[in-house]
């Protein structure tokens, strides 16, 4: 019988400061047995738990996309007991991961669909392997327009700035990255909140569109009438929970909304989903 | 069904016969009350009860369980990695166990025991347990366990049931497991008598019964909804001794415990009432008051898991959480108030 609380081991291959105030970190594990890698086949928008031998495990959204091959990446933000932890970790040092946990984005619902991207502050993780395995030459062509709005408190605070660059030039994907306010005389792109700058720069539901938003419920909050005026459908507009977790595997019986498991039957659920499950997250 | 007859004189000798192929458990006395616990060389179960205080579930499910150990001491070539540590899944029976603690075992399975994942700790430990139970014929006032999918002499999830007729029990052989047993304890005397009509006895004896047929077609926000969850709450102190005690609970947390260098990762009976069981480490807490947390547990037992496994309420009726609550909270008032819940009859409307 397999083991589902037994973590796969991993070294610590790299470890990247992505924001100014230091509070993330993005963590790049290698396999200490490259079968696991195999084993750990996963698709954007899955999560895995990080375990952090001694302290714990905690539940990330996994950053890197299944078209990367020979690592795995997450970007931790420093909360608590585990995460402050981890972040005194170095380069070199052995933990574990499991997983990967719940669903994912509806890769093959998408296809041959404009998919919006809408994130803020540091929950641009998954969106993140989205968009990577999106623009992966072998996927491109699946998917039509492809638009992105970001957004964090301050130039400082965005997260993947060099990919953020790598995008801008791109004509195959439309980014609106956008920092709530700056003094920066050199910041180039949009100032404002998210729900303004998806009133200006997203485009409307062609019927079809789908928009995956994750970020502090404040934005999704003022985000999801600005989507209602454009025209997305509840069951187009994709969302990714987070609530407090343990076993990652619908047993520990913490987080659930309604009938549902975050960790099992989620974490990304449609608009149309939550509308009709209480909303405890 | 086979029928046995163990006479009461024999069955220390029986239980000798046992202890050999098998681990015992059984209740005895802790201080004021009965729980279970595993028997001592020679010890006897004490079936002198009405219900064990806390359920059967920690035969299965303990109340703290090592999952993993590990070493932090950098010299030690694997450390840092979980190891398995060696657990003991030889045979074990269970004996005097109520059918409503058996048939508990079989509603949680399907929380343990799932298509994508297998609990391997709860799998193990449940497959190696043989069930014998001891009939209820003395049930508390507090009982509503035919109105809960279960009953007195309630068959499944048990694979041998004992009755008490005296100066001997009757068996009735129920599995496979059921029949090895008899055989390992070298009891063979089989009788026609009839249980059927002390079972009938039995069920008559329940006084209290809940209705739940009106829980199915109801949809779960406007339950969630609805306006008694405040009052029913009001008084609850969020102890959590309705969850531990109960059969049918098996929330669960992890945590890593170090001593120096070495560690056990540990699992512990953990209780939707507490309101560290969801905070977010943002301290945000979906679950904040204790409306919401007495609300959760209702709506899982009596809700949530009709609607996922469209196979009855979680609970067995065995009305442990009704006896032993400080406030006198009442899960048999609570599935009335669901019940019956009728969204559109809201008497709170603005003129
Ligand atoms: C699907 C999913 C994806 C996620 N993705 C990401 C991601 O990509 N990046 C990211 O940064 N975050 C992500 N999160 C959030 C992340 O899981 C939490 O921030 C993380 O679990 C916090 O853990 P912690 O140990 O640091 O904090 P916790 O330990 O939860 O600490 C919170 C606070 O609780 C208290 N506490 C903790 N343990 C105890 C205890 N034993 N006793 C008493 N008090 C205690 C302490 O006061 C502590 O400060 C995700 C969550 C989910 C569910
Ligand atoms: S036993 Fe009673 S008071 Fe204690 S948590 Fe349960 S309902 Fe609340
Ligand atoms: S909810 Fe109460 S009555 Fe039902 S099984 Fe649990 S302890 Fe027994
Ligand atoms: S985290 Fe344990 S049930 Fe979801």
């Amino acid at each position: 019988m397999e083991n589902p609380y037994l973590p796969y081991p991993v070294r610590i291959e790299e470890i990247i400061t992505e924001t100014e105030d230091k509070n993330l970190k993005t963590f790049k594990f290698v396999f200490q047995n490259p079968e696991d890698e195999e084993k750990f086949a996963y698709k954007a928008g899955q999560f895995g738990e990080l375990s952090v031998t001694g302290k714990g495990e905690i539940p990330i959204g996994i950053a890197s996309s299944p078209t990367e091959k020979g690592f795995v990446k997450f970007t931790v933000n420093k909360v608590g007991l585990v995460s402050s932890f981890l972040h005194t970790m170095k380069t070199g040092d052995i933990m574990g991961i499991r997983g990967p946990l719940g669903n994912w984005y509806p890769w093959e619902t998408m296809e041959g669909k404009n998919v919006l991207i809408i994130g803020g502050g540091f929950a641009f993780t998954t969106l993140r392997s989205s968009i990577i395995y999106m623009l992966d030459p072998a996927n491109r062509s699946k998917f039509k327009d492809i638009h992105v709005v970001y957004g964090a408190r301050s130039p400082g605070m965005l997260l993947y700035k060099d990919e953020l660059a790598e995008w801008e030039k791109r004509d195959d994907i439309h980014m609106h990255i956008t920092v709530d306010a700056t003094d920066d005389p050199s910041w180039k792109y949009n100032t404002g909140f998210v729900p303004t700058i998806t009133e200006q720069k997203a485009p409307p539901s062609d019927g079809e569109t789908y928009a995956i938003i994750c970020g502090p419920p404040i934005m999704i909050k003022f985000t999801q009438p600005v989507l209602d005026n454009l025209g997305y459908d509840h069951d187009h507009i994709i969302m990714s929970l987070e609530n407090r977790m343990k076993c990652g595997i619908g047993m520990c019986g913490r987080c659930n909304i309604g009938m549902e498991f975050v960790c099992k039957d989620g974490p990304v659920f449609t608009l149309a989903q939550l509308n009709a499950t209480p909303k405890e997250y | 069904m086979k029928v046995i007859k163990i006479d009461k004189k024999d069955w220390a000798d029986s239980l000798g016969k046992l202890s050999g192929p098998y681990r015992l458990f059984g209740p005895v006395r802790d201080k004021d009350f009965h729980n279970f616990k595993e028997l001592g060389n020679d010890e006897q179960p004490d079936f002198n009860f009405q219900n064990t205080r806390v359920s059967a579930k920690s035969m299965v499910l303990p109340q703290s369980e090592t999952l993993f150990t590990y070493s932090l001491d950098e010299k030690e070539p694997d450390h840092h990695q979980m190891r398995e540590p060696e657990k003991n899944y030889s045979p074990r029976a269970v004996l005097g166990i109520r059918p409503c603690d058996a048939k508990a075992f079989l509603l949680v399975k399907r929380n343990f025991d799932t298509p994508e994942y297998k609990d391997p700790y709860w799998v193990r430990a449940y497959e190696a347990s043989t069930f014998v139970g001891l009939a209820c014929d003395d049930p508390c006032s507090t009982c509503f366990c035919t109105s809960a999918g279960c009953g007195p002499f309630h068959e499944e999830g048990l694979d041998l049931l004992l009755v008490d007729a005296g100066d001997h029990f009757l068996a009735k052989v129920l599995t496979q497991k059921g029949k090895n047993l008899v055989q390992a304890a070298g009891w063979g005397v089989e009788t026609n008598a009839d249980v059927e009509l002390m079972k009938r006895t039995a069920e008559s004896r329940i006084a209290s019964a809940i209705s739940t047929e009106q829980l199915k077609g109801k949809a779960a926000t406007d339950l969630y909804h609805a306006p008694f969850w405040e009052e029913a709450a009001f008084a609850c102190i969020n102890c959590g001794t309705c969850t531990y005690s109960c059969p049918t609970c098996w929330c669960f947390d992890i945590q890593d415990e170090n001593h120096g260098n070495a560690g056990v990762r540990m699992r512990n009976w953990d209780s939707c009432m507490y309101p560290l069981f969801t905070l977010h480490g943002s301290g945000h807490n979906p679950r904040e008051t204790k409306i919401h947390r007495v609300r959760q547990r209702f709506m899982h037992k009596l809700k949530y898991y009709l609607d996922k496994y469209d196979a009855g309420i979680q609970c067995v009726g065995c009305g442990r959480c009704i006896r032993l609550c400080p406030v006198n909270i009442d899960i048999r008032n609570i599935c009335e108030l669901m019940n019956s819940h009728d969204p559109g009859a809201c008497t709170c409307q603005v003129a």
